[in-house]
């Protein structure tokens, strides 16, 4: 048992909601009681749907129990079917119904219904939501292709390699505009994209998978299992690199041109994004060395500690994901900022450690967000669980060109610009100017004052003299936590009871900055 | 559609056949609850035993309301639990002492089951005794289920308050009980109405302090401020409570209608409830007047959510001129709609849903406006029809003479919208 106050995934079925929701012409029957129909409405509100999320629900009350659930599954199928006539159908239980075990999935197999059934055994106790969309796509892609080598049709002379783009879903982190995006990568460097999946896929286009030359893992957390095994029993190759940044873009230029066959030098040379040169311009020297915490999930936070050290020069002074089955991946990443991954859901436990680091800019998920809030520190939102707002109306991609300049903004907009700060050091005497003056209208609410929660230093720890809190007034505001923070560990680490004012610039020249 | 005239007020809907569906129902479960009861009562925890689900089910309802630690968790059910390798009462005692050393603040405890943990049968009565001896003279600790395999949405609350009745104190004297969650500024201008019709010995529940409960005893009259508070009715009648039979305090006439019933259980001259309710009645009749034109003769079909609906749809046909043709409702216990089925003009009644059917039934009717949840909403708008997203009746203050204006313009905006938009 685990005390839970917010949950960075749902449950495995919720990722089977996301394949089927992502599909054309597949419907899921869930064995369920009521009550768990609450996950249509992270579809059609988060993210809009016009549709209902093809999903029928057995809703079996107390009352069934010990009877009638089993033909319960049997009718919602048999309905289901009818109704919608789906291409395939997806059959499996929710947390309640595993418990009693009806083998729903069975029960639709031995109906000899005239399309595939996929009968789903997601263990709702152990697993979480990517898990869940990561087992539900590879079984129905197993399913639609079928586990025989099948011959790959020759590509006559002059027609250009094929890839389909695995694991764009619903609810993913921009999916819709990522997709986009990378269509218009590989166009750019004479790849068709032959089919996206689950994005928008129908069964009879998994079917056809095969006949593309290769695959392109977008999404590991979703699609990598399904790219393994099409590599294993196909032999087709996939690539690896997700093009988060300009340089995985680069990077992922490159292997698409290894897997392709096809010169990508034209390609990197005509490089679109921006972000290089917004980068160097002088602007965004006070860019330099801003501590960055990342917590996402392990795509996007293994690629935003690249983007954010190599090409945006921040310090990154934490990484993790809440992401279990990409621990190893983020665990190896962080290594590369000599950093300890932090590899946990658990919400209090990640809101501590990003306390603890001090960052200047959060980039996390919609719970880090909430955290940063809190902490008085900005924050830009990189991966899931997200919210309404970060589903916008403008195309706002993640990958390729486009992608990183969206990251420049999205990244650089929460802080405080370069000049800005600038001009806060140089008026803060000023009494009108106060704490006040930014771009941003108000100051985020609460931005606590020393709020000690690095205080865990607490006995014995050292006392400011009156001098030392007046000179520590002194410093602007958006540092003046940290220079609290260094000064008192300063203090610590030499045993000094008192920290006035020479103590204060002590710890300054020790630290830097 | 427009109606030429207005639905005849007839016998009501006391006789009309209810049509009574199973099948997939898109209604909340009880857990759903937890979200306005850990608002009313600030002082209360509700820990939810059950799986990851119930946790994902409770934050996605929440929304964004994560601004501070929240006052409800979930003990998230792991394999080992499952296998018995863990004892779930061990454990679950272990997550209750984490739990309340982080929050020493909290004075309930709400053990809240679910379906999974109905299913292990979990006894969460059990463990709350065992946790109450442990916990005594600091926390009171009680326990509901609001799984979905029992309860449907509102009837959380009625399983949560039904668990606080044998806490109340007992009393002799005479006094108004109000049941049901309402907002804090609703109950305050209900207080005001009482003090001048006479009656001053007024209480509310579920209260705002859960420390502070209500007395009840042979004395006390009940008044229902919501329509799904069955169980909790029978428990509190057990204890000797009168209930008092009232329409809601849904528009002026729900709210007079409400009143009337307290004032002449109370002895109250009806000139001196005339004289108490004629300003503010008179304010809600200008305020309801501005929307009638945007409603009056207007279609409503209505998908069951929240209970609220046969009111809803009572003050919608007899003050706003609304012509129903289905009010849907998750379940009817003629106990607690009885007055309000004299008053709903004919209509078709349907109790329980099967969503598939009814989508058939409200999409050949085309109504002019459909009143659903929020996984039906979009879906709807986005084949043309106009809805008005059922949760926010249950979130917004809308009882009483001085949100009638609210509640009538929260059915008016939708088809306000639709004629502004020219895109």
């Amino acid at each position: 048992m685990q005390l839970t106050l917010w949950t960075y995934e749902g449950p495995p079925h919720v990722g089977a909601m996301r394949i089927a929701t992502s599909m054309r012409e597949v419907h899921y029957v869930l064995h369920a009681p009521q009550g768990d129909t609450y996950a249509d409405l992270l579809f059609t509100m988060i993210e809009r749907r016009d549709k209902r999320p093809p999903v029928t629900y057995t809703t079996f009350q107390a009352r069934d129990l010990g009877g009638d659930t089993a033909n319960l599954v049997v009718s919602a199928v048999r309905d289901a079917y009818e109704r919608f006539k789906p291409q395939a159908l997806l059959v499996g239980d929710s947390c309640t119904a595993e418990l009693i075990q009806d083998q729903s999935g069975a029960l639709a197999m031995g109906m000899n219904l005239p399309v595939p059934v996929v009968p789903l055994e997601l263990p709702a106790y152990s697993k979480k939501e990517n898990w869940g969309a990561s087992e539900t796509f590879y079984h129905l892609v197993r399913a639609m292709v079928g586990s025989a080598k099948r011959e790959r049709p020759q590509r006559s002379a002059g027609q250009r390699p094929k890839a389909n783009l695995l694991g764009p879903t619903a609810l993913g982190f921009r999916s819709r505009d990522d997709v986009r995006e990378v269509r218009a990568l590989l166009e750019s460097v004479g790849v068709d994209v032959h089919v996206v999946a689950p994005w928008d896929a129908t069964p009879a286009q998994l079917q056809s998978l095969t006949d593309a030359d290769f695959n392109i893992c977008l999404y590991p957390e979703i699609a990598l299992t399904t790219a393994s095994w099409l590599q294993r029993t196909q032999g087709m190759p996939f690539v690896k690199t997700v093009p988060i940044g300009v340089g995985a873009t680069r990077d992922f230029l490159t292997e698409v041109g290894q897997l392709a066959g096809v010169d990508v030098s034209d390609a990197l040379d005509a490089a679109q994004s921006r972000l290089p040169w917004y980068s160097r311009s002088v602007d965004s020297t006070y860019l330099t060395g801003k501590r960055v915490f990342i917590f996402a999930d392990g795509t996007h936070a293994i690629a935003a500690a690249r983007i954010a050290r190599d090409e945006l020069g921040f310090t990154v002074v934490g990484l993790g994901t809440y992401s279990r089955e990409m621990a190893r991946d983020v665990r190896e990443a962080a290594q590369q900022y000599g950093l300890e991954a932090l590899i946990s859901d658990d919400y209090l436990e990640v809101e501590a450690a990003i306390a603890a680091a001090a960052p200047e800019l959060v980039l996390g998920s919609q719970m880090e967000r909430h955290i940063a809030k809190r902490l008085g520190v900005p924050c830009a939102v990189i991966s899931g669980p997200f919210h309404v707002q970060d589903v916008p109306a403008r195309h706002s991609p993640q990958m390729g060109w486009e992608g990183a300049n969206v990251i420049f903004d999205a990244w650089v907009h929460p802080l405080m610009m370069g000049l800005e700060e600038h001009l806060i050091g140089m008026f803060r005497e000023d009494f009108e100017f106060g704490e006040h003056g930014s771009h941003h209208g108000k100051a985020p609410a609460k931005r606590q004052e020393p709020e000690p929660l690095l205080v865990a230093v607490a006995a014995g720890a050292p006392a400011w003299t009156a001098d030392g809190e007046k000179e520590l007034k002194k410093i602007p505001f958006f540092v003046r936590k940290k220079a609290r923070m260094n000064t008192e560990k300063f203090a610590v680490e030499r045993g000094i009871a008192q920290i006035g004012v020479d103590t204060l610039y002590e710890a300054k020249a020790h630290y830097g900055k | 559609m427009t109606g030429t005239a207005l639905p005849v007020v007839d016998t009501g809907c006391r006789d009309v056949p209810v049509l009574k569906e199973r099948g997939q129902r898109e209604v909340f479960c009880g857990l759903t609850g937890i979200v306005w009861l850990h608002r009313k009562m600030q002082d209360a925890f509700f820990l939810v035993v059950g799986s990851r689900t119930c946790a994902h089910l409770i934050q996605s309802a929440a929304g964004v309301m994560i601004f501070a630690e929240p006052r409800f968790a979930t003990a998230i059910l792991g394999d080992r639990d499952l296998a018995g390798m863990a004892d779930c009462n061990e454990e679950l005692d272990r997550v209750v002492r984490q739990l309340l050393s982080r929050r020493p603040d909290i004075t309930t405890l709400f053990l809240v089951g679910s379906c999974p943990s109905e299913v292990i049968k979990l006894d969460l009565a059990k463990a709350s005794q065992r946790l109450a001896v442990e916990y005594v003279g600091k926390v009171r600790i009680l326990s509901y289920s609001g799984s979905g395999i029992e309860t449907t949405f509102t009837q959380g609350e009625d399983a949560c308050l039904k668990a606080m009745v044998p806490a109340l104190p007992e009393t002799q004297e005479q006094n108004l009980l109000v049941c049901g969650t309402i907002a804090d500024v609703v109950e305050d201008q209900f207080t005001r109405l009482f003090r001048e019709l006479g009656i001053t010995n007024v209480q509310y529940f579920p209260p705002r302090r859960a420390t502070q409960l209500p007395p009840i005893g042979p004395n006390t009259k009940l008044l229902l401020a919501q329509p799904f508070l069955n169980e909790t009715v029978r428990a509190l009648q057990a204890r000797g409570a009168t209930l008092l039979s009232a329409p809601y305090p849904l528009g002026v006439e729900g709210t007079t209608a409400w009143l009337r019933t307290a004032a002449d259980a109370f002895g109250v001259a009806p000139e001196r409830l005339a004289s108490a309710i004629a300003a503010p009645a008179q304010r809600a009749r200008t305020a309801i007047a501005r929307y009638k034109p945007a409603l009056e003769g207007k279609r409503m079909f209505w998908f069951p959510d929240s209970q609220l609906e046969i009111p809803l749809a009572r003050f919608l046909a007899r003050e706003l001129g609304v012509e129903n043709i289905e009010v849907g409702t998750p379940y009817l216990d003629k106990l607690l709609v009885d007055a309000e089925l004299d008053l709903l003009p004919r209509t078709a009644l349907s109790e329980g849903q099967d969503v598939e059917k009814q989508l058939d039934r409200c999409k050949a009717a085309a109504p002019d406006l459909t009143v659903c949840g929020l996984g039906l909403a979009n879906p709807l708008e986005a084949e043309g029809m106009r809805t008005k997203w059922s949760i926010e009746l249950v979130f917004s203050p809308i009882h009483g003479f001085d949100q009638a204006g609210d509640l009538a313009e929260l059915f008016a905006r939708p088809l306000d919208r639709v004629g502004r938009l020219k895109v």
